[in-house]
C-alpha cells in the first residue's frame, strides 16, 4: 500500500485572474518568482516603524522539527498531478513545481513521480539485489553488500519520454509544471553498475541488462550493455541522504541522459542476456509511432530542451520594468552550450546567461534580464547542445514525427505575456 | 585475503578513472552466490524467442472465463476497456490514422510481452499471482479476442507461444533519429529575422484548456499520460 502523505492532495488551486487581480491592486506591494502569493496585509502590526511579534517572542526550540520543513508560507510548492489524466492514482504521474524551484538541484520531496503500481514500502533489510544471467557468479547482495562497493557522486535529470506528451496536438495546459513538469535533476550517491557486473563476472556473449523492479509492476526494461558499462550507476542516496520511497527506496538504476521510464525503481534483480527483451514498457509504451504506421523504438536519449519557467502561465508578471527572466535547459547528449531567448515568438532571438554549474546531463540554469514595457510578449527559449543539436519549433518536430508519437516532446514552447500580466500557453506560427 | 590493500585500491582507482574501459577487474569478493532456487523464484522474464516461458499450457475457452472474474472489472468484458482503463482489445487498421488505437492486436510486436506482462503486473493489485497456466490461457483470450487465434480451444504452451505472431511486428524500427532528423544538428541556429513576418498565435491553452483548475468536460476525454 502506498502512503498517502507522499502524494499531497492538491488545494484547490487559487484562481490565477482572480490572484492577480489582488497582487496588481496592491501595487506590485507583493514579491515575485518563488515567493509570490504570500502578500503581507498592508496593515499589518509587523511591518515598519512597528517591531514584528517574532522579533520580540521566542520560537520554538531545536528538534521541535527533528526533520526540517518548508516554511509554512511555502505549503503551495508542491508536486501536482491532473487527477483526470488516469484512471487510478497508483498508475500515474506527479509533476515538478518547476515554476517554484531555483538553481539546478531539486528537492527531494518536489521531484516529480511516475508509478505503475504505486509506491512500494521496502525494508531494507529484507531487500536483495540479484545478478544473474550470463555471468560467471550469480551474486545475492544485501543493501550493507551494495554499500561496500566504491562510491560515485553524480548529478544527473532524469526526464520521463512523455513529458510533454500531452502537447502534440496543441497547447493543452497553463502551468510549465504540467507542461514540463515530468523532469527533475539531484545529485546520485552509489555504485557504478560497472564494478557490479564485474564481481559477478560478464560472460563474453553478455550484450543486454534486464533491471526489474520489486514493486507491484515489477518494471523491467532492456538496457544495453555499453551504456552498463559506462555511466549507468546503482544509487541509493539522493542529494546526500537515503532515497525517498517515491524514487525508489532503497536501490535505483540511473542511466544519465536516457528516458527515465528505464531508471529502474525499487531495483532488485538484473538479468544479464544476449538479445533485448521487448518487454511491454518497450512495444506497448515508449515507443514513437509515426504518420506512415510504422515505430521507432529503443529511444533512449532525450533530445536537448528547454523551457521558461518564470515567468510562466502560473509565475505571471508583477512589475513593468526591470525582469529576470529564468528557466532551465537540458541534454541527454551532453552539455548545455548555449541557450537563446526570444521576446518575439521565434523571429529575433538573444544569448541567454547561463549560471551556475554547466554539467554532463544535467539541468543548467539560465538566466535573461530584460525591461518589460508592458506589452504583449511571446516568450521561447532554445537550447543547443554540445553535439550540435538546436532545439526544434514544434512545427519542425511534428514536420518529423506527426502528431501521435506520445514521447520525447522536445518543440520550443512559447508563453503569451498579454498587458496584464497573465501569461498563457500558446503555439505560434 | 590474497591481495595487498593497494593492490585492491588502484585497481578501483583504475576502474573509477576509466569508467568506460573494458578492464577485467579483479573481484572484491563483495556478496554470496544466489542459489538456483532464488533464482528461480525471481527469474519470471520471456523473451520473443520464447526464452524463459514455464511448463504449461492455456486455452482461450478457459481463459475466458479467467478474464471476466479477474480482469474485465477494469479492461471490460471484450477488452475493450472499462472507463479509462486501458483496452486491450481492437484498433486493427488505425494506426496510420488520426486516433491510432494501439492494442495486443493492433500494435504489440510480440506475443512473449503480453504473458510476460501479464504475469508480472496483472490483475493489477495482484501482481505475480497468476499460475502458468491461467497466464497461458489469458494470453490465448488477448489473441483470441484480436482475431489472432481463431479457435477457442487452441493450445498454446510453452512449445508454441513464440510461433504465434502478431501482425505489427514488421513495423518496428530502431531509433535512427541522428540520421531522420539530422537537420536538429545544426549548431548555429539563426538569431535574426527568422521567421518572415511577425509571429501569429495560432493556439491556446485557453481554447483547448485543460489546466486542472478549470477542467471541463470535453477536456476529460483528452489523451492519458503513457
Ligand atoms: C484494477 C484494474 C485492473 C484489473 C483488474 C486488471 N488490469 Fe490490466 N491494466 C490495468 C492498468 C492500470 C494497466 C496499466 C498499468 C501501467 O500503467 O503500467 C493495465 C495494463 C494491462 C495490459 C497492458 C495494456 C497495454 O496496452 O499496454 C494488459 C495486457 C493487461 N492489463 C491485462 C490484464 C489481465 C489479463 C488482467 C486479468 C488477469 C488484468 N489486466 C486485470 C488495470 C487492471
Amino acid at each position: 500500500m502506498s502512503d498517502p502523505k507522499q502524494i499531497p492532495e492538491p488545494p484547490s488551486p487559487p484562481s490565477r485572474r482572480a490572484f492577480l487581480r489582488t497582487s496588481l491592486a496592491l501595487g506590485g506591494a507583493v514579491g515575485t518568482g518563488a515567493f509570490a502569493g504570500k502578500a503581507a496585509a498592508v496593515e499589518s502590526k509587523n511591518l515598519p516603524p512597528n517591531v514584528p511579534e517574532w522579533s520580540q517572542g521566542l520560537g520554538d526550540g531545536v528538534v521541535s522539527r527533528p526533520y526540517g520543513r518548508p516554511s509554512k508560507f511555502e505549503a503551495d510548492v508542491i508536486r501536482r498531478d491532473v487527477e483526470w489524466l488516469t484512471a487510478s492514482r497508483q498508475s500515474s504521474v506527479s509533476f515538478t513545481p518547476l515554476h517554484q524551484l531555483e538553481g539546478i538541484i531539486t528537492p527531494n520531496g518536489l521531484g516529480f513521480e511516475r508509478h505503475h503500481g504505486g509506491i512500494a514500502e521496502i525494508d531494507p533489510a529484507e531487500h536483495r539485489l540479484m545478478i544473474h544471467g550470463l555471468v560467471e557468479k550469480p551474486l545475492m547482495l544485501t543493501l550493507e553488500d551494495v554499500r561496500r562497493f566504491p562510491r560515485v557522486n553524480r548529478i544527473a535529470f532524469l526526464e520521463c519520454a512523455a513529458n510533454s506528451g500531452m502537447e502534440w496536438k496543441g497547447a493543452q495546459l497553463n502551468g510549465c509544471q504540467f507542461t514540463h513538469g515530468m523532469v527533475h535533476c539531484v545529485m546520485y550517491t552509489g555504485v557504478p553498475l560497472k564494478l557490479l557486473l564485474e564481481e559477478a563476472g560478464l560472460k563474453t556473449n553478455a550484450k543486454w541488462l534486464l533491471p526489474e523492479g520489486a514493486d507491484a509492476a515489477a518494471m523491467t526494461r532492456s538496457v544495453p550493455i555499453e551504456k552498463a558499462l559506462d555511466d549507468a550507476m546503482v544509487a541509493y542516496a539522493m542529494n546526500g541522504e537515503a532515497l525517498y520511497p517515491e524514487h525508489g527506496y532503497p536501490l535505483r538504476l540511473v542511466l544519465p541522459g536516457w528516458q527515465g521510464n528505464m531508471w529502474v525503481k525499487w531495483l532488485r534483480r538484473i538479468k544479464v542476456g544476449d538479445e533485448p527483451w521487448h518487454t511491454r514498457e518497450e512495444t506497448s509504451k515508449y515507443t514513437a509511432l509515426l504518420p506512415d504506421g510504422r515505430a521507432r523504438r529503443f529511444t533512449w536519449a532525450m533530445d536537448a530542451k528547454s523551457v521558461i519557467t518564470n515567468p510562466s502561465p502560473q509565475a505571471p508578471m508583477h512589475h513593468k520594468g526591470f525582469t529576470v527572466l529564468s528557466g532551465l535547459a537540458w541534454s541527454g547528449r551532453g552539455k548545455i552550450s548555449q541557450v537563446d531567448v526570444s521576446l518575439d515568438g521565434g523571429r529575433n532571438w538573444r544569448a541567454a546567461r547561463l549560471d551556475g554549474p554547466v554539467l554532463d546531463k544535467a539541468l543548467t540554469r539560465f538566466y535573461y534580464e530584460f525591461d518589460w514595457t508592458g506589452d504583449p510578449l511571446l516568450l521561447q527559449s532554445r537550447a543547443v547542445d554540445e553535439t550540435g543539436y538546436v532545439q526544434p519549433t514544434k512545427a519542425a518536430l511534428r514536420r518529423h514525427r506527426g502528431l501521435n508519437s506520445i514521447y520525447h516532446n522536445n518543440g520550443i514552447q512559447t508563453w503569451h505575456v498579454l498587458p496584464s500580466g497573465e501569461i498563457e500557453n500558446v503555439e505560434v506560427a | 585475503m590474497s591481495r595487498s590493500p593497494n593492490g585492491i585500491g588502484a585497481a578501483v582507482t583504475a576502474v573509477l578513472l576509466a569508467f568506460a574501459s573494458p578492464a577485467a577487474a579483479e573481484r572484491l569478493n563483495i556478496g554470496r552466490a544466489a542459489s538456483p532456487e532464488e533464482i528461480k523464484g525471481w527469474d519470471i522474464d520471456v523473451r520473443p524467442d520464447g526464452q524463459g516461458l514455464p511448463v504449461g499450457k492455456g486455452t482461450a475457452a478457459l481463459g475466458e472465463t479467467i478474464f471476466q472474474e479477474r480482469c474485465a472489472s477494469c479492461h471490460g468484458e471484450f477488452g475493450e476497456g472499462a472507463g479509462r482503463w486501458p483496452e486491450l482489445a481492437g484498433g486493427a487498421g488505425t494506426l496510420k490514422s488520426d486516433s491510432p488505437v494501439k492494442t495486443v492486436g493492433s500494435y504489440w510486436p510480440y506475443v512473449s510481452t503480453v504473458f510476460d506482462f501479464v504475469h508480472r503486473a496483472m490483475p493489477f493489485g495482484a501482481a505475480q499471482t497468476l499460475t502458468p497456466d491461467e497466464t497461458y490461457s489469458l494470453t490465448a483470450y488477448l489473441l483470441y479476442l484480436n482475431d489472432i487465434l481463431k479457435d477457442q480451444d487452441f493450445e498454446v504452451n510453452e512449445k508454441n507461444l513464440a510461433t504465434i505472431r502478431l501482425p505489427n511486428e514488421k513495423n518496428f524500427f530502431m531509433d535512427d533519429r541522428e540520421t531522420a532528423e539530422k537537420e536538429f544538428w545544426t549548431a548555429k541556429p539563426c538569431m535574426t529575422d527568422c521567421l518572415p513576418k511577425e509571429a501569429t498565435i495560432t493556439g491556446r491553452a485557453r481554447i483547448l484548456d485543460v489546466t486542472p483548475d478549470k477542467a471541463s468536460e470535453k477536456a476529460k476525454e483528452s489523451p492519458p499520460v503513457q
